[in-house]
């Protein structure tokens, strides 16, 4: 967590916040605590709540319950022009009849910069961004991740106290995403603003963030590094979200899962010793060898599809029980439909729940 | 050589169209014409043009002048309450409570779905109050012709709102730090000109055009004081009537042309807000033709 003293951004708090629409509740008593120049992703499927945090931090919605701090202060009741916040949207949200230069000075003639200052920040942040050479082209005339990258402009070119991007990335094509999202990165470890990102999509998320809090029915489900989030998921959901996993049968025999026969190693301390779990169990966690002949721990199965996803593939195989595993593996070892194999899984820590 | 668009007449095919159709509503114009060029003693002349505007005439056209005057009053009124009142009435309705869209709406309707005659029988009793409080000026007309220019203001301006996504620009501009006032001004009323162009144009068409409601509540209106010249100058009432035809015409033109120009703009691609430019003002434009044919 960067905590380096040189940061432009102040501290974000979520203090038991509260969301509903009538009867509805869409966020139950969110904490949350972001530090200065840090970056969190809240990650989460739709209608998980992530969009209404990031709005009530805004104060784009007003919260139900809690307190939302920026820096000190409490700025549960300010509205959003006064929260000194800069905030990137989904959708394209450039003002299409000024130009890149006038939509980035927007922010700095609000807060009544000089004219000269303003024309000066904001060459600078476009230069930072890119597209100096774009100041005097209307939004119409860029594509869509330029638009976005001039949308950031405008949000940072006021030095926010934080950076608020609700899903900036999603109306663009994979490989601008991939590319911007490394530039968002990029920018704010740079100037040390302290950024609340949401995104649905959890490579993005696990790619750019600081810490990743996963988002469940109105509740953070897990608040940890993306590295943390991976390897140990707090819960199902998180283990099913974060990454592919199967999900297999097992039995539990203390902190022990046996799957098909192979004792894995449970991560924490199973709450539901003795019985029959639902066990996650991450694809590149399954090795995969040719032929039939049965070694220690090796299951044979039926190769029923193999995808080629450029580095490594991923491979469908089925039991003689019908069940399937999916598989990720080396895109060098190459199957097809209907090859023996054999299987064994890697000894590492997997996830389990309650069989319902 | 391009293909023909399915559906669109060839070329030849619209130009005897629009030749006929335009030959139609020329024929009236050309009778007008014609008829206030005969000269009392026979023959053609402008004898009654030079009447009509010689100041030794202005006490004998006095009302027709007035009734003039008091039209483009109410006209300048009328507009002030569209882009004062209503625009920033609209905006507020579709960004804080969309939830009252569909009431607006159907309430909006309400001007056209009345009866002119109904709407003044309703208005009667608002005027005796408006009267005690304001006095009988012809300028109270205008909170009448308010209500009627609503519909039509209100379809012009919402069509452009609801293509442009003002919520999230809105928001946007908020989140920079501009409040209310700044928004509506510096954000959405650039986004939605057009509309606002077209419910403006409107509004004077259709204030210049009124008659029923001015004649019964007694005020001096263009419309009105045309009726009362034609009775004693046929010549001069035909020469008004042709002016406002075709200046009223000028304007639909104006609207018609707008709303071409965003259709143009949208068919273009204009990147990512070609949504935003193709909100048509379009739909209200017919409708001065229906409510001015109502209205008389």
């Amino acid at each position: 967590m960067p905590t380096d003293p040189s940061t432009t951004g102040s501290s974000v708090r979520l203090e038991r916040v509260a969301k509903s629409y009538g009867s509805t509740t869409v966020l139950h008593g969110v904490d949350l605590e972001l530090a200065p120049g840090e970056l969190i992703c809240l990650l989460g499927p739709s209608g998980c709540g992530k969009t209404t945090a990031l709005r009530c931090i805004a104060g784009l919605e007003p919260v139900s319950g809690g307190r939302v701090l920026i820096g000190d202060e409490d700025v549960t009741g300010v509205p959003v022009n006064r929260r000194d916040i800069g905030m990137v949207f989904q959708q394209y949200s450039l003002f299409p009849h000024l130009t890149v230069a006038r939509n980035v000075e927007f922010g700095l003639e609000m807060r009544r910069v000089p004219r000269a200052e303003r024309s000066a920040r904001s060459a600078d942040m476009l230069d930072i961004v890119g597209l100096s050479h774009f100041a005097e082209r209307f939004p119409h005339e860029l594509s869509g991740g330029q638009q976005q990258r001039v949308a950031l402009a405008r949000a940072l070119v006021t030095r926010p106290r934080a950076l608020l991007l609700d899903e900036p990335l999603s109306a663009l094509d994979a490989k601008v995403r991939v590319r911007l999202r490394e530039q968002i990165r990029l920018i704010q470890t740079e100037l040390g603003i302290t950024t609340v990102f949401v995104t649905h999509d959890q490579e993005e998320a696990l790619a750019v963030s600081d810490r990743v809090a996963v988002m469940e029915g109105g509740r953070i489900a897990q608040l940890g590094t993306p590295e943390e989030l991976y390897r140990r998921p707090a819960s199902p959901f998180v283990a099913d979200f974060v990454g592919l996993s199967n999900q297999v049968n097992g039995r539990l025999e203390g902190d022990r899962v046996i799957v098909r026969g192979a004792e894995l190693p449970v991560m924490g301390t199973p709450a539901t010793g003795g019985a029959e779990v639902r066990v996650y169990v991450r694809p590149e966690h399954v090795r995969l060898g040719a032929g039939s002949q049965r070694g220690g721990g090796q299951l044979d199965a039926v190769v029923v599809s193999s995808g080629f996803l450029g580095p490594i593939r991923r491979t469908i195989v089925q039991f003689a029980d019908g069940d399937t595993l999916a598989v990720q593996h080396g895109a060098e070892a190459a199957y097809g439909a209907g090859d023996r194999v054999r299987v064994s899984f890697a000894a590492e820590p997997v996830t389990v729940a309650p069989r319902s | 050589m391009s293909a023909r668009v399915p559906g669109r007449p060839s070329p030849v095919a619209a130009r005897i169209v629009v030749a006929v159709v335009g030959g139609l509503f020329l024929i009236p114009l050309v009778a007008m014409l014609e008829f206030t060029l005969r000269q009392t003693a026979g023959g053609y002349g402008l004898e009654h043009w030079a009447a009509l505007f010689d100041p030794e005439n202005a006490r004998r056209y006095r009302t027709l002048f007035q009734g003039i005057g008091n039209s483009f009053a109410l006209a300048a009124i009328a507009l002030a309450i569209v882009l004062v009142l209503f625009f920033p009435t609209i905006v507020l309705v579709h960004l804080r409570f969309p939830r009252l869209e569909r009431a607006l709406d159907l309430l909006t309707v309400l001007p056209i779905a009345i009866p002119a005659i109904v709407l003044v029988v309703g208005f009667a009793p608002v005027y005796r109050v408006i009267g005690q409080l304001f006095g009988s000026g012809v300028w109270t007309l205008g909170l009448a012709y308010g209500v009627l220019v609503l519909p039509f203001a209100y379809r012009a301006i919402v069509a452009d709102l609801q293509g442009m996504d003002a919520r999230t620009r809105a928001e946007a501009a908020r989140s920079l730090g501009a409040g209310w006032g700044t928004v509506l001004v510096r954000v959405i009323a650039p986004g939605v000109r057009r509309g606002l162009l077209a419910a403006s144009l409107l509004t004077i068409a259709i204030v210049l055009g009124e008659f029923t409601v001015s004649s019964l509540l007694n005020r001096t209106t263009l419309q009105v004081a045309l009726l009362q010249v034609s009775k004693s100058d046929p010549f001069a009432a035909v020469i008004v009537s042709l002016l406002s035809l075709i200046g009223a015409f000028a304007v639909l033109l104006a609207v018609s042309s707008t709303s071409s120009a965003t259709r143009r703009r949208a068919r273009r691609g204009g990147g990512p807000f070609a949504g935003a430019l193709a909100a048509p003002g379009a739909p209200a434009a017919p409708a001065p033709v229906s409510a001015t044919a109502k209205e008389s």
